[in-house]
């Protein structure tokens, strides 16, 4: 305990992000068939620092004091067992002798072998024989050190589901000789999944089921984290993966206006503009800047560029719809869905009208694959409304409401049925 | 070591030593624990004890115990290596507290987080001389 008069905190988060940092050092020098072994001895780095903390006070460098607890436990397990099993082929002899043991523990823990070794895990997560759900869930409990339980609330799913999908995809890890190799011939292909992966666990986040505000930008400021990842590492640092950051960034700027403290949805024209995140925005823009290089133009890139468009207007109206719908159509062209579609249509409903927003509606290709996403029916419900269908418009939120997906969906709409009624009293 | 001093609300009382012996089992002590929640005990232990010396009642917050150690036992000297982390009662460490009595030393005892699990504290006074 030093004599500082104010008592040290912790840092919000802290041991979950230094189990992803300690769990990745861990398993260069353990190899990934024991990744089970680096994260008993993450476990016990915790319960020993707890133990000690607890007394003791924090001390200085809390990040510094979990590492060598880790480091330390690391070369009692080597020393005992280095004659039982087998640890990473990467490491040759180098654990075989008091000479080069420490030393080869030090380097793990260095910050470069950090992150290089967070980057492997992370591509190593991302194998396309993992389904998409397996890889994020994956990512979040070892490179973000959320247990089955956390990633379960997050999701709105069981936990027994999420401890299912982590198992699943820790038996294929730990079936692979060694963690993926960033030189590796299919880098650039295993980039594309690990760029996917990222915005499906930002998208949980910014769209996602958990009607806590906490959670969810928990999950969208871990995308966040790992995207930056990428781009510390030069070959995955692309203009496609500047475009993800541009686009995370710019939507977690307005989280807090899309889902107030309370858990309640609001729609962007209710939104307090002046509360969007100016350091987020800014963030995000000068990463929108640094993705227009190179002839590569993503879906990240278009997204980018429509959350752009969305915070550099003062207001709903003010807008460049045009623009907008221009953007929407080359995503349609790049990446087809009904998704799209609809954001398109809306678009235009802001640019040419409720009128002809509707009959884009309308003319959505494959539209019965809406039917089941409530922001479909919400969507012809507020055009109606607004061409003074009062009546039509509170039987599509009612539509919205059966296929809501959580609680926050359902309150939301169930006020919009409720203003629906003050406008169009039903018979 | 923190100084204590700074704040006594009941000098001029007299007040007694007690030491508080954190005990728990070793399944406990390493249950599976998310990071956070892990974070989240480390935070609630931190307010509890700040608490306590806020009110002038850590005398010494005292240490925490390895897990390894021997036990000598009788005549003969038998030695029994530790560690015991297998034991299904395992001092965890201990802090030294400042109270009016044995009642409000127990008393000031039940917001220690140890007992939000399986732990225990055993609150035991110093003897006087």
């Amino acid at each position: 305990m030093t004599g500082a008069d104010t008592p040290r905190e912790l840092d919000d988060h802290l041991f979950r992000r230094e189990s992803g940092r300690m769990v990745a050092a861990l398993t260069r020098i353990f190899g990934v068939h024991n990744l089970a072994l680096a994260e008993d001895v993450v476990q016990d780095a915790f319960v020993r620092a707890l133990e000690a903390w607890r007394m003791r006070g924090i001390p200085d460098n809390p990040a510094a004091w979990l590492m060598t607890a880790a480091k330390n436990r690391a070369i009692d397990v080597l020393r005992r067992e280095r004659t039982a099993r087998t640890f990473a082929p990467e490491m040759g002899r180098l654990l075989e002798t008091e000479w080069t043991l420490s030393p080869a523990v030090n380097e793990a823990f260095e910050v470069h072998t950090i992150r290089d070794e967070q980057l492997r895990m992370m591509f190593s997560c991302c194998q396309p024989s993992l389904a998409e759900d397996v890889q994020v869930a994956l990512i979040l409990n070892i490179l973000c050190g959320f247990s089955a339980g956390e990633i379960a609330a997050a999701f709105l799913t069981s936990r027994a589901a999420v401890e299912k999908r982590i198992a699943r995809g820790k038996k294929t890890l730990a079936a692979s000789k060694r963690l993926f190799d960033l030189v590796d011939t299919d880098f650039v292909s295993r980039l594309d999944s690990v760029q996917r992966a990222l915005y499906l666990l930002f998208n949980e986040g910014y769209h996602g089921s958990s009607p806590e505000l906490a959670v969810r930008s928990d999950l969208c400021a871990e995308a966040i984290r790992l995207v930056m990842l990428l781009r510390e590492y030069p070959p995955s640092d692309t203009p496609a993966t500047s475009a993800l950051a541009a686009l995370m960034h710019l939507h977690a700027a307005r989280l807090v206006t899309r889902v107030d403290a309370a858990g309640e949805l609001s729609r962007l024209s209710e939104q307090d503009r002046a509360r969007w995140d100016r350091r987020l925005i800014d963030q995000g823009l000068g990463l929108f800047d640094r993705s227009a290089t190179g002839n590569e133009l993503t879906v990240y890139h278009l997204q980018a560029a429509i959350a752009a468009e969305h915070v550099r207007a003062a207001s709903v109206a003010d807008t460049n719809w045009e623009t907008i719908v221009a953007l929407y159509d080359h995503l349609q062209r790049l990446a087809p869905s009904p998704v799209v579609e609809l954001n398109r249509a809306i678009a235009i409903g802001e640019r040419d009208g409720a009128a002809a927003g509707l009959a884009a509606l309308e003319s959505i290709a494959n539209r019965q694959r809406l039917a089941e996403y409530p922001f479909y029916h919400a969507a012809v419900a507020e055009l109606e409304l607004r061409l003074g269908y009062g009546a039509r418009a509170r039987d599509h939120f009612a539509a919205a409401i059966e296929v809501s997906r959580n609680s926050m969906e359902r309150r939301f709409l169930e006020r919009r049925v409720r203003e629906c009624e003050l406008l169009a009293p039903s018979s | 070591m923190r100084s204590v001093t700074i704040n006594r609300p009941f000098q001029g009382a007299t007040m007694s030593e007690f030491i508080y012996l954190y005990r728990t089992n070793d399944a406990e002590r390493r249950a599976a624990m998310s990071a956070e929640a892990r974070q989240q005990s480390m935070q609630a232990w931190l307010e509890w004890m700040r608490d306590l010396e806020a009110k002038g009642h850590i005398k010494n917050p005292g240490n925490p115990l390895g897990t390894e150690g021997r036990v000598l036992r009788g005549k003969v000297k038998t030695v029994t290596d530790g560690p015991f982390v297998e034991m299904k009662d395992l001092v965890l460490g201990y802090s030294v507290i400042e109270a009016k009595d044995i009642d409000q030393a127990a008393e000031l005892a039940r917001g220690c987080p140890m007992l939000a699990g399986e732990g225990s504290v055993e609150v035991r006074p110093v003897a006087p001389m």
